[in-house]
């Protein structure tokens, strides 16, 4: 038995979360979350000060995908609250390990339209893995300890924790419980070995088979078992775009993303196979185009750890349920068991690594000195393969996954379900917190990187040295691509007009600021950044009217893809 | 199709809120649902009725299956299953023989009546829906006045 200290709500909260290993809270105070802001004076805990609560969120989240670990934000209650559910429901479609604490009006004020009382567990219901609102305080350590759990097992993803301000202030007993149960919660199943068993017999009769590594692989940093199943038995390794970078891109069966914006060569191949295995993804549909299309032709073996997952998008002729890498695991220690080793290339491996041979040669890219493939192409150049990168949303994102080679597993992330603009440069903080021995860079667009810019701050004074690195077209680009494409050219609402200067705005905040305007200057720009201590921000001004190609375009399959022409 | 889901949850505020907002936000549809505590305090029941092809039930299900608070759901084969709805109808009564034929349908169904006024007489009928429907088409020529109907409940037969 634990000794039953008598203790405040908020004082509890923080012995909780400090048993939980958590250094540092991304957050903002206001006034129904004072009293756990108090304890701060009084606590380990680092508080890390954002200057918007949806920037806190997006740090915590950069936070947990590169940690593993849940990261923490605090809000107020009302518009704090309000403020990162955004970044509560970016981290659920991209199933990101979260724990959101927010203040709420004291109990007996709740319903009654108090000033800045936000219903937030009602809204954020759909967006949560679980929420908690402890109406005594006593219940604080078993709700944290539950809250992380849920938070970081099975399929990742945010819980929050709605705290009224009298339980935060009210004394009581506490009882810190090292176990609990949660009766109708079982992220955990045995491995699958009989699926596992009859997948490999699938993918052995399969004349075109193909591995689609998506996020789940890199959630569960399936990155050995998967590079071991691949080599193994001859199998080209397409990703999500979330599973980008699961499966090293300079490996030669490796095809890179497929999808809206994927490789030429990887979305060729994938529409050619007969057979999938397809590990941690939710088919969505930027990935996989039209549902239909995709179904009818393959056979689909899914592993998920989220049995809700399977035969959600895509119907699985074997569906293996579980961690993926348990699962994983598992079918390596049956191949070596089998003997099984393919040793020879098939028509089917020549082929592809032809078809990525000829794309290699073959797509056309911007003339331009600074096309963007030619930008992220130096970066990749420079940085060390170990460097952490993490994405905004928009044309500069999908050039990120065209034309910047992950070349070490789990070292690039981004908004990839929710598509949050704005996610980039505060994730990249949370990803620095994190990972301070490696260089972070958030490879930005203009438009999405003007959304959350005041996390320089945060950067600055923080001290927590991230480079964005800004291809600025000056335009809402990837709607400017969309309104060239299928809307006449009429261009509404897309241009940035260069405004704001980001090398001055990046020197307002303390940051430094580059601008680079040629190969040059960009070469110089990022060796700059990745040795000086401060935040930097890379301005490279590109053409407004460079496209992202290839595209695949809503609705339709992967094999009819928009090329350049 | 036509689907019973029996759903233990844990009885606690604001549950039957999140099963219903699920439906909403997946894009299923809720035909009934009925709720109340069993025998252990700690549990309470919902029965939910909806339809949709085969695939939309099993996601319904896993999706519900996925919920923390739920702890058991499942889906019910109607065939093996005895499943209830308790209705109260208002039946308008316009002339002296109404009452006795409304009176006369009531007993062919199995319910009760209450309320019985000059003017209107309750049934109180505990039937399936389809039951429930069919008195409802043969008492809409005395004129229905009103209708409150609680919803499916259902358990499975022992043995089955």
């Amino acid at each position: 038995m634990n000794k039953m200290e008598s203790m405040t709500g908020a004082k509890a909260l923080m012995v909780a979360m400090e048993k939980e290993g958590v250094k540092q809270v991304f957050g903002l105070p206001g006034g129904a979350n004072l009293p756990m802001y108090d304890e701060f004076a009084r606590c380990d805990i680092r508080h890390i000060l954002a200057r918007h609560e949806q920037s806190a969120a997006h740090m915590a989240d950069g936070f947990g995908r590169v940690s593993k670990k849940p990261g923490v934000c605090f809000a107020t209650s009302g518009p704090g609250a309000t403020n990162i559910l955004t970044g509560i429901a970016t981290a659920q479609a991209d199933s990101s390990p979260m724990v959101a604490v927010t203040g709420q009006v004291p109990v007996a004020m709740i319903g009654k339209d108090a000033f800045q009382e936000s219903d937030i567990i009602g809204m954020a219901n759909p967006v949560v893995k679980y929420a908690f609102q402890p109406r005594k305080a006593g219940e604080i350590p078993e709700v944290v300890k539950k809250g992380f759990f849920i938070a970081k097992s099975g399929r990742p993803g945010p819980v929050l924790i709605d705290i009224p301000k009298d339980v935060q202030t009210n004394e009581e007993p506490m009882n810190f419980p090292d176990e609990f149960k949660i009766q109708g919660y079982h992220p955990w199943g045995d491995p699958d070995i009989v699926n596992v068993e009859k997948a490999i017999d699938m993918l052995l009769h399969a004349e075109k088979p193909i591995i689609l590594a998506g996020g789940g692989t890199i959630i569960s940093s399936a990155f050995a078992e998967l590079q071991s199943i691949a080599e193994t038995l001859m199998l080209p390794v397409v990703t999500t775009f979330k599973g980008k970078g699961a499966f090293p891109e300079n490996h030669p069966l490796s095809l890179g993303p497929i999808g809206m914006h994927g490789h030429a060569e990887a979305n060729k191949m994938m529409s050619e196979a007969d057979c999938v295995l397809a590990i941690g993804t939710r088919f969505s549909d930027r990935s996989v185009g039209t549902f239909e299309a995709f179904e009818k032709r393959l056979k689909i073996i899914h592993m998920d750890v989220d049995p809700a997952e399977i035969g959600k998008n895509q119907t699985a002729q074997i569906a293996v349920i579980g961690d993926v890498r348990v699962n994983l695991r598992v079918m390596v220690k049956l191949l070596l068991q089998r003997a099984i080793k393919k040793s020879e290339e098939s028509p089917w491996v020549k082929h592809v690594k032809e078809t990525k041979d000829y794309w290699k040669e073959n797509l056309k890219l911007h003339p331009g000195e600074m096309g963007a493939a030619k930008i992220l192409r130096k970066l990749r150049e420079i940085l060390p393969k170990e460097s952490i990168v993490t994405t905004e949303v928009g044309q500069h994102q999908m050039w990120a996954s065209l034309f910047y080679d992950v070349i070490q597993p789990g070292t690039f992330f981004s908004s990839t379900g929710l598509g949050t603009m704005g996610w980039g440069f505060p994730a990249a903080i949370g990803a620095k917190v994190a990972r301070p021995d490696v260089p972070v860079v958030d490879i930005a667009g203009d438009g999405s990187f003007a959304m959350t810019e005041n996390s320089l701050a945060t950067a600055v004074l923080e001290d927590i040295p991230v480079i964005v690195f800004i291809l600025n077209n000056s335009t809402l680009g990837m709607v400017a691509q969309w309104q060239r494409t299928f809307y006449g050219r009429r261009m509404i609402g897309v241009d940035q007009q260069s405004c704001p200067d980001y090398v001055k705005l990046a020197e307002s905040y303390g940051a430094q600021g580059i601008r680079a305007q040629s190969m040059d200057e960009l070469d110089k720009a990022i060796k700059t950044a990745i040795s000086s201590d401060v935040a930097t921000v890379i301005d490279i001004p590109i053409d407004p009217e460079e496209d992202v190609l290839p595209f695949v375009a809503p609705g339709t399959s992967l094999a009819d893809m928009i090329l350049p022409s | 199709m036509w689907a019973i889901l029996s759903i233990l949850v844990e009885n606690k505020p604001g549950i039957l809120f999140k099963v219903t907002h699920l439906f909403r936000s997946r894009n299923f549809n809720i035909d009934s649902i009925s709720e109340g505590v069993t025998e252990n305090p700690n549990y309470s029941k919902m029965t939910i009725t909806t339809y949709g092809d085969e695939k939309q039930i099993n996601q319904i299900v896993k999706q519900l299956d996925k919920m923390i608070d739920t702890v058991k759901v499942e889906h019910l084969d109607e065939h093996k299953t005895v499943f209830r709805e308790l209705c109260l109808f208002k039946i308008k009564l316009s002339n002296a023989n109404d009452s006795m034929e409304v009176n006369k349908l009531a007993n062919a169904y199995g319910g009760k009546v209450h309320d019985v006024k000059k003017d209107s007489i309750m049934v109180e009928l505990t039937a399936t829906p389809d039951q429930i429907k069919a008195f409802e088409e043969l008492a809409k020529p005395f004129g229905i006045l009103d209708v409150a109907r609680t919803g499916v409940a259902a358990l499975q037969r022992s043995g089955v």
